[in-house]
Formats: C-alpha cells, structure tokens, sequence
C-alpha cells in the first residue's frame, strides 16, 4: 500500500516540485526575485580586475539536510539567519541534484573534484581525480598557505589532494580536522569523549588512521597561534564540533588569510541517531554558524567586499515517504529527496536576491569556481554555472 | 557461481524450515537472475525465525515464483538481468550469506550507478507482488497508539504537526486514566481478535504491565541485553583491524544466547529483539529511537492488528563544553526533545501503518500523556479538522474504531 505523500509523479517531476517550492517560499519570505531575465552582463566581468585578491569559501551545510527541515515553508523557523540575513544578499539556486554517491566523505570528495567519485565511503583514501584545491595552487600558483579545509573528522583527511599523477602530493590544501586536534590536545584523556570525538555518524564504529596531510598538533601555535591551552580554553566554551570547526576557520582566517577555505560541517549528521530534535537542533546551529562565518568575512579586512560565499548541502536525507529508509534518519535510498537539494551563492561578484530553477549538478560547483577564479578543471565533469558567471 | 547452477545440497548449512522451503522451490530459484536471488534468500535463510506475516508472504511469493514460465520469468525479471554483478560478487557464498551479498551488492551498486535501475526494478517487482499475491483480509481494523511526552508537564509548541492534515486534533480530552484506558483496549482486542503476535505493545520505558495475549517489548526490560551488545561492541572495536563492515557482519552473527538472553525464550521474538538492537542505528543508546524503530519494524514485519507505543524520556545529549568540563556527570534524561522526537515518531508511526494491508479502514490515535492533546486518524473523521469538545479517552477510542 502506497501513502500519498503530495509528491506524486516522476521522479524529475517530484524534483522540480521542490524546486519550486523553494522558489515561491523564498519569494515570499525573503523578498527575492526570479532569475533568467536577469543575464545581462556579469557582475564578474566588472570584478575581473580585482580576481587576485578574491576570496572563495565553500561551506558544506553539513551532514544532510532536508527541504522540508530547511527551506521548505514548514522548515523557515529552523534557518532564521539563512533567510533573512544570507538569502536577500544570495544567488540561491533552488534545484541542485547529486548523482552519486550518498555518503559524506565520497560526496565532500565529488564536491570537490567535479566528478562523482566512486571511493569507499569509510576508507581514509583520498580522491581519485583533481581537487579544486589542486587545480587552484598548480594553475594559479598559490602556495600551499593559499587553499586550507576544514573537515570534521579523520574520514576527511585526505580531501585536500588527490592521488592523481599529473596534480597530487604537495598541490593540495592542508587540511585541519578539529575533532582530531581536540582529541591531541587532551594526549589521551579523551577516554569519555568518545561520543563526542566520534568520526562519523553513519557507523558507530569508524575512525580510520590517519594518514597523509593531518594537521599536527604543534601546528596550532605556527600557524593558528594558539597554545593548546588557549585551544582548550576556548573550545571549553563551545557546545558542538562544528562550534569548534567555525572557531578554527575564523583563526584561519585571521592567520593566514587563505584565498580558497573549504569548511564541512557535520553536526546535522546527529540524524543517524534517530533523534529528531537533535537533528532539527543541528540545523539551526548550522544556520547561526553559516551567518557567523558571514559576519567574520565581513568584518575581517582581508575578505571584506573580496569574498564569495557558497552555502550548501552535500545532499539531502531520505523521505519519510520512501519504504526503503526512515526518513530524516538516513539518507540510503538514493530517492529523490536525498539527491535533490540546493545552493546558495553571496558575496563579490554574485547578484543579490535572485532565485534560480533550473537544475544544476553538485559537481557543476568545481568548474563554477574554475570559471570564477581562472583556473581549468580539466577533469571535472560538471559544466560551470552560467548564472554565476 | 550462478544461480542456474543451484543444487539442493548447498542449502544444507540452512535451518530445517528454510531448508526445506528453498529445496522445494530450487527449479523456481534456479530460474531468477544474481542480481535478485541473494535478496529473496535473505528472506527464506531467516525463515524459522520468521513472524507468521512474514512467512505467510514468503510462501506467497515462492509459490507465484514456481508458477512462472520461463519466459514470463525472463520478462519479469528483466530490469534485474540487465544489471551488471561484479566478479567479486558473482565469486562470492551468496547462497549461506545472503544478507552480506546484497550489503556488498548494494556498494557495488551505488559505485556503477546502477542503484536508480535497482530501484526501480525493485519497485515494479513489489507492486507487481502485491498484485499478484494479495494478503488475506484482515479479521478486524487495524489499530496504532502513540502515547507521547511522558515526564513533560506542559508543553506550549505545536504538536502533530505533521499528522494533522490527515485527522482530526481533539483539544479537550480529559486525561484521567486514559493509558489504562489504551491498555485495556488493547488487551480486549487481543482477546477478542487472537492472532501469534498480533497485539503489540512497546514502551520505550518501563512496561505499564501487560496482558499475556501481548507481545510486549520495553527498553527498560531490554536493558541487560543493551549492556552486554554495548559491552560486546567495544570488545569487538578494540580489535585490531576491526573496521565498520567486518563490524557490521559481527552484529548480524549475535544470537539471543550471545547477548545473556535465556535459551527457552520465544526465539522468534527474542531474534526480533536482537536486530532491533544491532541493525537499529541508535536503539542502543537512545530509548526514543527504541521506540521508533521497534515500532516500524514490527508493523513492517509482524503486521499486528494493534500496536501501542509508548515513547519515555531519554538521555540527554550531552554539549561539547559539558563533556570538556565534566565527563563524569551521571546521564540525565531531556523530556523535552524526547517529546519532539516522538511526535515525529508518531507521524512515522501512522506513515507505516498506512503501508500495510486495509490501510484506508486503518484507524490512529495519538495522545500527549497526561495532557489534553490528542489526534485521531479514522477513515470517519474529517481530515485537517479540530474539535475543542470534552470527550475521555473511552469515547475518543471508541470514536477512532466507529
């Protein structure tokens, strides 16, 4: 027996029926206009002349969330800071879908390479084709200061570079995982963290060695200039990891000013738990983070009026439709609602208040920013963002 | 090795029933394609330990399987013979380890995007099934309880969001005795409807009693097991080279006897038991959860005529800055979210109900424990209706069976 659920058709109907849903509760609520009749000129051809000081952050609205959590109407109440405060200064593309796999660290990894990569979701392995990371230092020749990731946990260390021969080793981003930091920094005493400090919420169990471009533990007075008591002090005073991740990307920021930062949240993966009110409690915590970073850009005279912000999901969970899944809980069926998702592009260089629907691919991101910073990521197989550009 | 080649003897490693089953049926399964089969033995290498449902179902479908001409088998089984099999799986044992085939199956899957054609291949299958083999009809309406927000003396937020476009939310309901009340009912049906396992209640607490004609599962009763999976678990994780699939495969080997269950149980309900426990992303730390995914599964697979859940704080989700500061501090419990996290299970409580035989005669009641609040699904009431009339929980039952 089928339960109807509103969303009855094919499955590229259902698809645009989100969309479209996120258009008209945008346009509503938020004041913002619908794209197409505005590609006129680029706002990027005006900005061409300032590209090398540009900033680019990438942040993945962390570990899975759905429409009707997020931008759905029945959702609004949970992203206060996403939509009165980053979505009328935004591009929001409204019907962003991913093909491939739906687990985080193979889909962190597709977003940043611009293919779907097919990598074992629980092995620290890194990616099988090009990073944005690499073809951004070995294109525009920017030091290995110049392109940093924030990851949540030791499933993403490897992120940072591929293992492909013409880019690779010594081409990528140096990547911090705060979780791996704060369980150095306590040497051990992490005993009854474990809960905490845990990689990944879609099994209990992993933490894979870490191996290649991990953050060591002396690079926090280097290069974050921090003492482990300070680090301590201050992550003594934040109630999540992502609280955590948001801290050490500010100090990034601060230290080192990188040109490309990448930051994954994860905390809305609490979902795996079963735990709707964690999970519905991880997405307002994104949100106030999201607009926070924002806020840190803003009044950091390194990437004031320089930076552009994208804002997205890396898919979105199960609906409690499909038979398959439960729900907001996993996203394993492969259904239309947790490959249908969105995008929100602010900052230098993107026009303000508009809302786009025509479809898009998560891997269309990394030649989007190929387009935007000059460099050509020749192995994607996505196609740049006409709207962006 | 393909299934063509199939012989009766490689079913040996079987339990009886099961063995049986499989060999009756071999012609049948020799017909169906790699990329089907494993799934379908999942289900029959589990066969004694099966609810009736679900062995009702399994006959259903073997005997439709048998009566198929070779080319009605080839059109059917089509979008599944056009999947392409790894060598790796087609080398593996998937006639004794079914479930760890279609675990790998589906990797394999999702790497080749193939996963989508699966789908799809999978559900013209089922609705074709359900065509073909309808269940019996059911000897009386089926009947879901959510008792919700226990420990929580009030509550301002809007609850049954979700559910109130499919029923009518009573404002006014007089609380008094009204889990007595649900649980009589409840034993009345058992007795008036007898079905094995047909009557469930599930409490995400300590069980407020329960009628022997009940099957009756609580968290607080399936403490000792939680412990000992819980204990097990970091035995196993302390391994070395221990990693999440070799894991995962160690938890679908537990018995009840692993877990300190007694051997002279109901080893139908008791495996049930486990695998809510180690399949159940969540069951072990969070009696919400528990509750939730317990009920989904038993109205998935025993498809009782009544079942009553009824959800109990759980722990509280302990902030970072809490852990950094004092990790010793006893658990507390978190009422509150356990709340949002029930109303949510009640909606998913209903969803799953509705997928099961005699949905439209189906009835739902959802009440806030202890509270006023209550929601009825019946195909007699208005949809997205409210009533602000006083009525007891006697009457309200009485109004969702009408």
């Amino acid at each position: 027996m089928e339960v109807a659920d509103g969303f009855g058709g094919s499955p590229r109907e259902i698809a645009r029926r989100l969309s479209l849903s996120r258009r008209e509760f945008l346009r509503g609520a938020a004041g913002l206009t619908v794209g197409g009749a505005l590609m006129s000129a680029s706002p990027f051809v005006r900005a061409e002349r300032a590209r090398r000081k540009r900033k680019f952050i990438v942040v993945t609205f962390g570990g899975g969330a759905r429409d009707q959590e997020t931008f759905a109407p029945e959702g609004q109440g949970n992203i206060p800071h996403m939509l009165q405060e980053l979505a009328p200064q935004s591009s929001f593309f409204t019907h962003v879908t991913n093909h491939g796999i739906l687990g985080h660290y193979v889909a962190t990894a597709s977003l940043t390479t611009g293919v779907y990569e097919t990598l074992n979701n629980f092995s620290a392995v890194p990616p099988e084709h090009p990073t944005v990371f690499e073809y951004f230092r070995k294109d525009l020749r920017r030091p290995v200061s110049d392109a940093w990731v924030v990851a949540p946990s030791n499933g993403f260390n490897r992120i940072g570079e591929s293992d492909c021969r013409s880019y690779g080793p010594g081409l990528g981003a140096r990547v911090i995982l705060p979780k791996h930091l704060l369980s150095a920094a306590t040497q051990g005493g992490t005993a009854n963290l474990g809960h905490l400090l845990r990689d990944n919420y879609e099994n209990p169990l992993y933490t894979p060695e870490l191996g290649g471009g991990e953050f060591e533990l002396q690079q926090l007075e280097r290069i974050l200039r921090l003492s482990v008591d300070d680090f301590m002090g201050h992550a003594r005073t934040l109630s999540s990891p992502d609280e955590l991740s948001l801290y050490i990307a500010k100090r990034l920021m601060q230290q080192e000013a990188p040109s490309l930062l990448w930051i994954t949240m994860h905390d809305i993966d609490i979902a795996h738990s079963g735990a709707y009110s964690l999970y519905v409690e991880g997405i307002q915590r994104t949100d106030r983070l999201c607009a926070e970073l924002w806020s840190a850009v803003e009044s950091n005279p390194e990437y004031a009026g320089n930076t552009t912000m994208f804002v997205l999901p890396d898919f979105g969970r199960d609906s409690d439709f499909d038979a398959g899944g439960n729900g907001f809980q996993h996203h394993r069926t492969g259904d239309v609602a947790s490959r249908t998702t969105w995008m929100m592009a602010l900052g230098a260089g993107v026009r303000q208040g508009v809302v786009y629907d025509q479809p898009v691919q998560s891997i269309d991101l990394v030649p989007s920013l190929g387009a935007m910073m000059g460099f050509t990521p020749a192995q994607s197989q996505g196609k740049p963002i006409r709207e962006l550009l | 090795m393909q299934p063509h080649d199939l012989q009766a003897g490689q079913f040996a490693g079987y339990p009886p029933e099961a063995r049986k089953l499989a060999v009756a049926h071999l012609d049948a399964l020799r017909k169906l394609p790699l990329s089907f089969l494993p799934s379908l033995l999942r289900e029959v290498i589990d066969y004694d330990f099966k609810f009736p449902a679900e062995r009702s179902a399994i006959d259903k479908e073997l005997a439709l399987l048998s009566g198929l001409k070779p080319e009605q088998v080839q059109e059917r089984f089509r979008g599944f013979a056009q999947l392409s099999n790894s060598p790796k799986l087609e080398e593996f044992d998937w006639i004794n380890q079914p479930a760890r085939f279609v675990e790998q199956q589906s990797a394999y899957l999702w790497s080749t995007h193939q996963l989508d054609a699966f789908r799809k291949a999978a559900t013209d299958y089922g609705a074709w099934l359900q065509a073909e083999a309808p269940p019996d009809p059911l000897q009386v309406r089926r009947l879901g309880i959510a008792v919700i927000g226990q420990g929580v003396a009030s509550y301002d937020g809007h609850l049954f969001k979700s559910l109130r476009a499919h029923g009518t939310y009573f404002a006014d309901v007089k609380p008094e005795n009204g889990l007595a009340v649900l649980l009589d009912a409840m034993a009345a049906r058992a007795k008036d409807h007898p079905a094995p396992y047909g009557h469930w209640y599930v409490d995400g607490g300590k069980a407020a009693g329960c009628d022997a004609r009940v099957t009756c599962i609580s968290y607080a009763g399936l403490e000792p097991v939680r412990s000992a999976l819980l204990k097990n678990m970091d035995a196993e994780i302390a391994k070395p080279g221990m990693g999440p699939e070799q894991l995962r495969t160690h938890l679908a080997q537990l018995t009840p006897a692993d877990l300190g269950m007694r051997k002279d149980g109901d080893a139908v309900l008791d495996r049930f038991q486990v695998k809510v426990l180690t399949e159940g992303s969540g069951t072990q730390i969070f009696s919400t959860t528990f509750a939730q995914w317990t009920t989904r599964e038993a109205l998935r697979r025993a498809q009782p005529l009544t079942l009553l859940v009824r959800y109990a704080p759980r722990q509280r989700q302990r902030p970072m800055n809490e852990m950094l500061t004092n990790s010793h501090t006893p658990a507390q419990l978190d009422p509150m979210g356990s709340l949002v996290d029930a109303d949510m299970g009640a909606y998913y409580h209903w969803i799953n109900q509705q997928r099961l035989p005699g949905a439209e005669q189906s009835a739902f009641l959802a009440w806030f424990e202890g509270q006023s609040r209550a929601l009825v699904v019946a195909p007699t009431l208005p949809r997205g209706a409210e009533s602000s009339s006083a009525i007891d929980m006697s009457k309200l039952l009485s109004l969702a069976l009408s």
